[in-house]
């Protein structure tokens, strides 16, 4: 061991994640912003846990969340976003405009995008966002890159006055590696100056802008070809490869000692660097994820490289794929067996969702847990499009269809944007019923807390806000706050609810069990009474297990005795000593 | 840093709630104690209980790809019988797989909770990783009122490992 002890203390096996909490504390960020999503949601915990001393926030959504930083910008600070890249979408507004204003203090707009939709509805390529909002891009190949490339982009953002995407992918942000802590260097508060022709965008002024933005990315053009941000290691000339983000290790790994230009900085795109790249070395390959971003410029060049076969643009890129892109491949995707994801035993969403597939429902579906919902056995979600879909596609579902349908959302999400939706159906006089399914958590993401909640981000209690007498608020008739493990009450209530001439709510309410960790005495099964008539499966709980020989058990480790297989079993043979 | 070239890839896996990931990290600080490089992927979001999780875990002088490719993997630990065919074909020719321990690990384990303890212990028979380094690394992941216990069976672990 050669490293001295003060260096060793000084390292720590950091998250991409966190590792990027680390770089913006050392590069004096004083205001961060964010609305949880994988797998972007440990940069703003982190930040929140580890650096105190930055104001940090859950937002409600990710518009807010970027206005809020773009504030603290314009107002003088280091000011940083976070999102998974989905959220870039809520947030596109202010970033496409921010672009014209720029910024005052360093202004960094992170996306953590998800190759292979580990958790996602889709994954698009946010390279080209930046491209689209004319903002120069920043890609990390690793955690400690990452750490040391976001202050890079801090000094980028002020310098040519603008916001800096920085994007991510899933194996940066959830790869952990050993980085190197240094320490914070302060930067004062600027203060704002007032000026209108900068910050305020009417017409005349943006035009203004617009001329000025081109001029800036040919500066930054400029600074894309002298930065070491793009790299070039000339090895064997015979093969090389232009990489982006993680990429480059892959290649690295199955190809030591190939040439390689990495590209941390690809927009504006370092032509002269690849041009040079391409006349020293013979045959090169373009490694990306998803879009072919590095590609088109290249072939804009006219330039002759090697590409992927266009399968490799679908899903995520693995190391032994490389091999098979060198080779002109098509992408095989192997067929790996693995568990579906499912609802934790006890979740308080099974019993809505048995309900609603009782009552055979078209519902309306948002972005959470719930989501699993739609998965056999249950199967009573059905559709899942975006943030806020749950209760505004229930209303346009509702118009095209007419009777039964059911819009359902969490309470994380419904503060995310859901209230606007449900303002809306109230307006046009929408009828039926409308789930809140209030976990009291963003429990998807790991159990952020949120405005619903009385807790901020660092854990201090705040305002709490109250989920009936928003809805009450917003106009709608009858709001009910039921307890999802009364089944028969509630599917009483949901059909009197779906029968009845007016809008109604009702909220689901029970707390997360990851979170609140509430138990019961676990189930138990009486053999001989067991039919092997397999109903309690179809409740799709993971305790409940059916053997090779068809017998059932329990997994007295994973029951939290929620006690819904029991009234699903018709034989009584399943029993709880204590009842919840 | 340590004179081994070449970098040792372990790929641990499990269901949620099995404490895989966190058995990644023991091994992982582990081998930053001992003055490796480390990279560890994982991949978390859907399912908090129940589904597939596994993580990739390689130390060495210099570590490229934070992921292993398929068939690299010098060694795989499995932490759930029904799982095991799923990323078997990870393991390199001539790897090691810590599956059978997995029967003697609920057995030896004060309790099921400490399974994946027990063969930690195992796996670090086959590594080149210091005592006092894994010492460090379970008093740093593990909650102090459960340390001992898991020191126990991480020296349980140790004593069967390379038996089976």
């Amino acid at each position: 061991m050669d490293n001295s002890q003060d260096k060793i203390k000084s390292i720590r096996l950091l998250s991409g994640n966190e590792a990027l909490a680390a770089g913006a504390y050392e590069a004096g960020v004083r205001v961060a912003a964010a609305y949880p999503g994988t797998p972007s949601s440990e940069i703003l915990e982190c930040i929140a846990s580890e650096y105190r001393e930055i104001d940090s926030q859950w937002s409600v959504n990710e518009k807010v969340a970027m206005e809020v930083a773009l504030g603290a910008s314009i107002g003088g600070v280091r000011a940083l976003y976070a999102s998974k890249h989905v959220g870039i979408n809520v947030a596109m507004d202010p970033l496409m405009t921010a672009a014209y204003t720029g910024i005052n203090g360093g202004f960094v707009v992170i996306t953590c995008d998800d190759p292979g939709l580990h958790s996602s509805q889709n994954e698009q390529d946010n390279r080209l966002v930046a491209e689209f909002a004319k903002i120069p891009l920043i890609e990390p190949a690793s955690p400690s890159e990452a750490k040391e490339f976001i202050k890079i982009a801090y000094d980028l953002s002020e310098k040519f006055d603008t916001p800096v995407l920085f994007r991510m992918t899933t194996r940066i942000s959830h790869t952990k590696e050993d980085v190197l802590l240094g320490t914070r260097t302060e930067v004062a508060p600027k203060g704002h100056n007032i000026d209108p022709q900068k910050y305020v965008m009417v017409p005349a002024n943006a035009y203004r802008k617009h001329a000025e933005l081109e001029k800036k990315l040919e500066d930054l053009r400029g600074f894309a070809e002298l930065t070491e941000l793009n790299k070039t290691e000339y090895n064997d000339k015979k093969i090389g490869f232009i990489t982006s983000g993680v990429m480059y290790y892959y290649a690295k790994e199955k190809y030591p000692d190939a040439s390689f230009l990495k590209l941390g900085m690809s927009f504006p795109f370092p032509s002269e660097k690849v041009k040079e790249f391409v006349k020293e070395v013979k045959k090169v390959y373009v490694l990306e994820e998803l879009e072919p971003f590095i590609e088109n410029k290249i072939r804009a060049l006219g330039l002759k490289c090697k590409y992927r076969d266009p399968s490799f643009r679908i899903g995520e890129i693995r190391p032994e794929h490389i091999p098979d892109i060198v080779k002109g491949k098509t992408k095989e995707e192997k067929k790996i067996v693995s568990r579906k994801p499912v609802l934790c035993p006890g979740c308080s969403h099974r019993p809505v969702f048995s309900v609603l597939k009782k009552l055979k429902c078209i519902v309306t579906g948002d972005i959470g847990c719930y989501t699993l919902a739609a998965l056999p056995p249950l199967g009573a979600l059905h559709t899942c499009v975006c943030m806020g879909g749950g209760i505004t596609m229930f209303d346009g579902m509702k118009r095209a269809v007419g009777k039964n349908v059911v819009g359902v959302i969490g309470d994380s999400t419904f503060m995310h944007s859901g209230i606007t939706g449900l303002i809306n159906a109230v307006y046009n006089k929408q009828k039926g019923v409308i789930l809140i399914l209030d976990n009291s958590t963003t429990a998807m993401t790991g159990g952020q807390p949120h405005p619903g909640t009385g807790m901020t981000i660092k854990q201090e209690p705040t305002k709490k806000l109250d989920l009936v007498q928003v809805c009450k608020a917003c106009g709608v008739d009858n709001v009910d706050v039921a307890d999802p493990f009364d089944v028969q009450s509630l599917e009483t209530l949901i059909k009197t609810r779906m029968e009845g001439d007016s809008l109604s709510v009702v909220i689901a309410r029970f707390p997360c069990r990851v979170v609140s960790r509430i138990r019961h005495e676990a189930v138990s099964l009486i053999s001989e009474k067991c039919k092997k008539c397999y109903a309690c499966l179809n409740v799709g709980c993971p305790a409940i297990v059916k053997t090779e020989t068809g017998e059932i058990t329990i997994n007295k480790q994973y029951c939290v005795g929620c006690g819904l297989c029991v009234k699903v079993c018709p034989f009584k043979a399943l029993v709880q000593d204590e009842k919840k | 840093m340590k004179k081994n070239k070449r970098s040792t890839s372990i790929i641990f896996y499990g269901i949620g709630g099995q404490g895989v990931i966190k058995a990644a990290e023991v091994c992982g600080w582990a081998a930053l104690f001992d003055g490796y490089h480390v990279k560890q992927s994982e991949v978390h979001g859907m399912a908090q209980r129940g589904g597939s999780v596994e993580s990739h875990l390689i130390f060495g002088e210099e570590v490229f790809s934070p992921l292993v490719p398929e068939g690299e993997a010098d060694v795989i630990v499995c932490f759930h019988e029904s799982e095991h065919s799923r990323l078997k074909h990870f393991l390199k020719k001539g790897g090691v797989d810590l599956l059978p321990y997995l029967k003697l690990a609920d057995q030896c384990a004060e309790s099921k909770k400490f399974s994946n303890t027990f063969i930690l212990g195992v796996l670090s028979k086959y590594l080149d990783i210091s005592r006092e380094s894994w010492m460090k690394a379970i008093e740093r992941v593990f909650a102090s009122k459960s340390l001992n216990e898991n020191i126990r069976v991480f020296m349980s672990g140790l004593e069967q490992g390379g038996r089976k």
